[in-house]
């Protein structure tokens, strides 16, 4: 650890943004300076933000790779809207993220990397660091030539070397920030070994050791542990969480799992998890196409298990068709859509909320599903654990909406204590009694789940309008109108099996800023400043889509102004407006970027003001 | 439990195909045979796609799921992958599983859960009333090709052998023993089964096999092939025989007397190491050649399901069961005092 020798500052908050060439490991040691964080104690929240091509041309502005991490002694929710710390590799990535770095911030750069040709590869004129001295503190550091002094002695190439020059950026930084290194040095020996090892060991300690000795830096920070809830703590990304809380759904219900899932970004690290748990009775099949995906799933649901296929919009809106099967055979299926930005292809690394109507409204005629949306990364979890609960208890598909920015975004997140998460029960139709595939659990209107395999039961069901009750083939034109009407309310009736939504401040007043999905900590970030600062609002988080809760029309109508916040061009905006007249106003961003705390605040006090007036 | 009748296996459904069509006598022959299979009820499944052969699962009286178009395998896939136990057959036809549903056939076939695949072939679109179809003959006039089509057909087995498939088959809609025998033979093939049954449309695509259904023609069109036998078909006193030299087959006239091993025919190999020899038979075509009937190939390869099942059973004994609170604890976590 750092020695006292220098003086040493207390900060309450920090935020770090290491920028670099996609090649260049700036995922590895922000993953690594995260977890040391957290470790430390402090709360935290992280942003990776990478371009989707795996290897970018070197030096390339298309190429840069950036990770933001967030941490203080205080509860904070989102990976902050500025940086006050840039650790750049390359003139590329100063060019792509400067612009960002609060005033009077620090922007270390590896010196090494910026020569006439890289300067000018990256679009600059001519050398930026004059101008940008002006501005910010900048620290020049040759990383690349240190880190080889540091190996010179190793038989490694040139090229071999200069790899481990990351771990000198995190060195630096785990110094300036009191961070420990043991976690790091522990992930080091676990995954290389021999000269590798020694390397990445060796210039790890070396970043720290610059730090503690030049006169680069005459101070270090430290940013006390934070003073949250007590309990037992990990971190978790909304991906793993995603996963987990499949795992979960499988345990707490007693029924194996099938993912039906296609390799797609951002979703593909759910399967990749998933896949390692095979103990858990996991079935992971890596299908063909989505729509195999799907199927398989929907096969797996029929066939009594657990059934849930990952995807993200391109893909989901291949599934589409499938989905509308599993509503008009009524089968328990969980979709998991991690929205990225669109439409086609978009930025598939970037995150967006602009699925919710395809989600609703996406498939050939009514077709109505659940559609729940995960607020956190670790809220990622329970939501899973909630969509399996609702679709097996209801009979009905379960869309999950999470999106880029939660799937990648780290926080501490309190480990559940088992014994108190939910059990739900599943009922599984034996009796061949009276059965028939189309009956209704009068209060739910859920189906009976009737398996192969249950001597009694067999029957037929398919993608043909179905009678009531019976189950066979009808084109009755009142039994359509009675099977839409049904499958309607069936999912209606379950706003009755949620809790009622909460407003976060007052539960009436001059403005409800309304959000849903991943904003969650931008909005709750800025309206609980707004609070502080005296204003009159509150906001509400919406996690059940469809149906909406139950008193979600009486909380808008206790409010003089309606702000809808979210990353798309107003769709919960425009679900609101048509359900309960509201004449809300929207706050949309389409950057592929998530909303920074200051886009909102700004909105609030405009709004505000203007019912000054 | 008294064994179980055709009749046990028919649902109270009355069946809709048009009057002549050769669903029917496929129909009879699945339920005729389902019995003898020696499967609790129960444990069957049908899954069908979309067009008129998809409709067949509302006619069995066993599990079934009509799904939607050219996905079929892909929900049995998942069936079957979950629940080894059953008993799943999917049924499809050349719409459904060579066009839409290309994909998904190629991947079950290559994957080869143990499931097996009825594909009728009538060579036409009929439930969208007589439009062409991926295997419809070159210059076939329908509705949507007045002036004939200009794709060239795939040819199912051919398709099938492709994929890698470790059971391919075809019989005919109107050949009860034959079409009864490669139902028994596919169900005890340990993979996935497919069988190519040439089926009459007689709406939209009537007599397109009348050459190997009619008794007269028959014995000229088409050529039955058992394992271990000599490629031999025609009539005695016209006798013929099919060789094959380098993937090529060629017809070779035999006299009632000849011996046709010695005449160089070639002697039918359903499990030869390679698939070249089977792909010399699905080569064969009307006019040129005989159609030839049969299993094409047979060989044995791990199901998917079987070494899923053996990932699960090595995960659990290496890892133990299942531990929710362990995962959770697992990795760096840390502690808030209070």
């Amino acid at each position: 650890m750092a020695a006292a020798k220098k003086p040493v500052e207390e900060l309450e908050r920090v935020a770090i943004r290491f920028a670099g060439d996609s090649g260049d490991g700036m995922q590895v040691i922000g993953a690594k300076f995260t977890e040391s964080t957290a470790l430390f104690g402090n709360d935290l929240s992280t942003f990776p933000d990478f371009p989707a091509e795996i290897r970018a041309p070197a030096g390339s502005l298309a190429g840069v790779s950036g990770f933001q991490i967030h941490f203080a002694s205080e509860d904070i929710r989102t990976p902050a809207d500025q940086p006050d710390v840039l650790v750049v590799f390359n003139p590329a990535a100063l060019r792509a993220n400067a612009g960002d770095v609060r005033r009077g911030g620090m922007i270390v750069v590896n010196e090494d990397a910026f020569t006439s040709k890289n300067v000018e590869r990256a679009g600059y004129e001519t050398d930026p660091l004059p101008e940008l001295r002006e501005r910010f503190r900048v620290v020049e550091v040759p990383i690349t030539r240190l880190t080889r002094e540091a190996l010179s002695d190793l038989k490694l190439s040139t090229r071999e070397k200069d790899r481990s020059k990351n771990f000198f950026a995190l060195g630096l930084m785990s110094w300036l920030y009191h961070r420990p290194i043991e976690s790091t040095e522990r992930w080091l020996r676990g995954r290389f070994e021999g000269d590798l090892l020694e390397a990445n060991l060796r210039v790890l300690k070396a970043g720290m050791h610059f730090g503690e000795t030049t006169e680069l830096f005459p101070v270090s920070f430290t940013v006390p542990r934070a003073k949250i809830q007590p309990g037992r703590y990990r971190n978790i990304t909304g991906n793993t969480a995603l996963a987990w809380g499949v795992l979960a759904a499988s345990v707490q219900m007693d029924r194996p799992v099938f993912l039906g899932a296609y390799p797609i970004t951002p979703a593909s690290d759910v399967l990749h998890e998933l896949a390692r748990f095979r103990h858990f009775g996991v079935r992971t099949f890596q299908a063909e196409d989505e729509i195999a995906a799907v199927s398989s799933a929907i096969g797996a649901a029929y066939a009594g298990h657990l059934a849930v296929t990952t995807t993200s919009g391109p893909g989901f809106i291949l599934k589409q068709e499938a989905l509308g099967l599993a509503v008009m055979t009524e089968l328990p299926l969980v979709v998991i859509n991690i929205q990225r930005a669109g439409p086609s292809t978009g930025m598939p690394t970037k995150t967006e909320q602009a699925d919710l109507l395809a989600t609703m409204y996406g498939r050939n005629s009514d077709s109505p599903v659940v559609v729940l949306a995960a607020a956190t990364p670790g809220d990622c979890f329970y939501v899973v654990l909630e969509a399996f609960r609702l679709a097996v208890q209801h009979m009905t598909p379960v869309v999950v909406l999470s999106d880029g920015y939660l799937a990648n975004s780290a926080e501490p997140w309190a480990i559940p204590d088992v014994a108190s998460l939910p059990r739900p029960e599943v009922t599984q139709c034996t009796d061949p009694e009276g059965f028939a595939p189309y009956t209704r659990d009068p209060e739910t209107l859920a189906r009976p789940w009737a398996v192969p395999g249950t001597p009694g039961l067999e029957h037929r069901i398919g993608g043909i309008e179905t009678e009531d009750r019976t189950g066979n083939v009808s084109y009755d034109p009142a039994n359509h109108q009675k099977m839409v009407s049904l499958r309607a309310e069936k999912v209606a009736r379950i706003a009755a099996d949620m809790p009622p939504l909460e407003a976060n401040g007052a539960d009436h007043g001059e403005l409800l800023v309304v959000g849903w999905g991943g904003t969650h900590g931008a909005l709750t970030e800025a309206v609980n400043a707004a609070r502080a600062d005296g204003l009159d609002v509150s906001s509400i988080h919406i996690r059940h889509l469809n149906p909406f809760p139950a008193n979600l029309g009486d909380l808008l109508s206790r409010f003089r102004k309606v702000l809808v916040a979210e990353l798309n061009q107003g769709q919960l905006w425009r679900m609101l407006r048509a359900e309960y007249l509201v004449p809300a106003e929207l706050l949309s961003k389409v950057e592929g970027q998530p909303f920074k705390v200051g886009e909102i605040r700004a909105k609030i006090d405009e709004m505000l003001s203007e019912g000054a007036g | 439990m008294a064994a179980l009748t055709r009749k046990d296996f028919t649902s109270d459904q009355d069946v809709r195909w048009c009057p002549g069509c050769g669903d029917y006598s496929i129909l009879a022959n699945v339920q005729k045979v389902m019995p003898e299979l020696d499967v609790p009820r129960e444990n069957v499944v049908f899954v069908s796609g979309i067009g008129c052969s998809s409709r067949f699962p509302y006619y069995m009286d066993t599990y079934g799921f009509h799904t939607i178009h050219g996905r079929a395998p892909a929900f049995a896939s998942g069936i079957k992958a979950s629940r080894p136990e059953l008993s799943v057959w999917v049924v499809t036809g050349d719409g459904d599983g060579l066009s839409i549903g290309g994909n998904h056939l190629l991947h079950v076939l290559r994957r080869n859960l143990d499931l097996q695949v009825l594909l009728f072939n009538n060579r036409v679109y009929g439930l969208t009333k007589g439009q062409y179809s991926p295997t419809s003959r070159e210059g076939m006039k329908t509705k949507s090709t007045p002036q004939g089509a200009i794709d060239h057909p795939v040819d199912p087995i051919a398709f099938a052998l492709g994929a890698g498939a470790t059971f391919v088959a075809r019989t005919i809609d109107v050949d009860a023993p034959h079409l009864q025998e490669m139902l028994h033979r596919a169900h005890a093939h340990p993979g996935t089964a497919f069988v190519e049954i040439l089926q009459n449309c007689p709406v939209y695509n009537d007599h397109e096999w009348e050459e190997v259904e009619d008794r007269k023609t028959r014995v000229h069109a088409n050529l039955a092939v058992h394992d271990g036998e000599p490629l031999v078909y025609g009539p005695k006193g016209a006798r013929k025989g099919i060789r094959i030299a380098d993937g090529v087959p060629s017809i070779v006239n035999l006299g009632d007397e000849d011996d046709p091993i010695a005449a160089g025919v070639a002697v039918h190999d359903e499990a030869s190491p390679s698939p070249s020899y089977a792909f010399a038979l699905a080569s064969m075509q009307r006019p040129d050649f005989p159609v030839p009937t049969g299993v094409f190939r047979a060989v044995e390869k791990p199901t998917y399901e079987s070494m899923l099942q053996a990932q699960l059973d090595h995960a659990a004994e290496e890892r133990g069961p299942a531990d929710l609170r362990a995962l959770l604890e697992s990795g760096d976590t840390w502690t808030v005092e209070g």
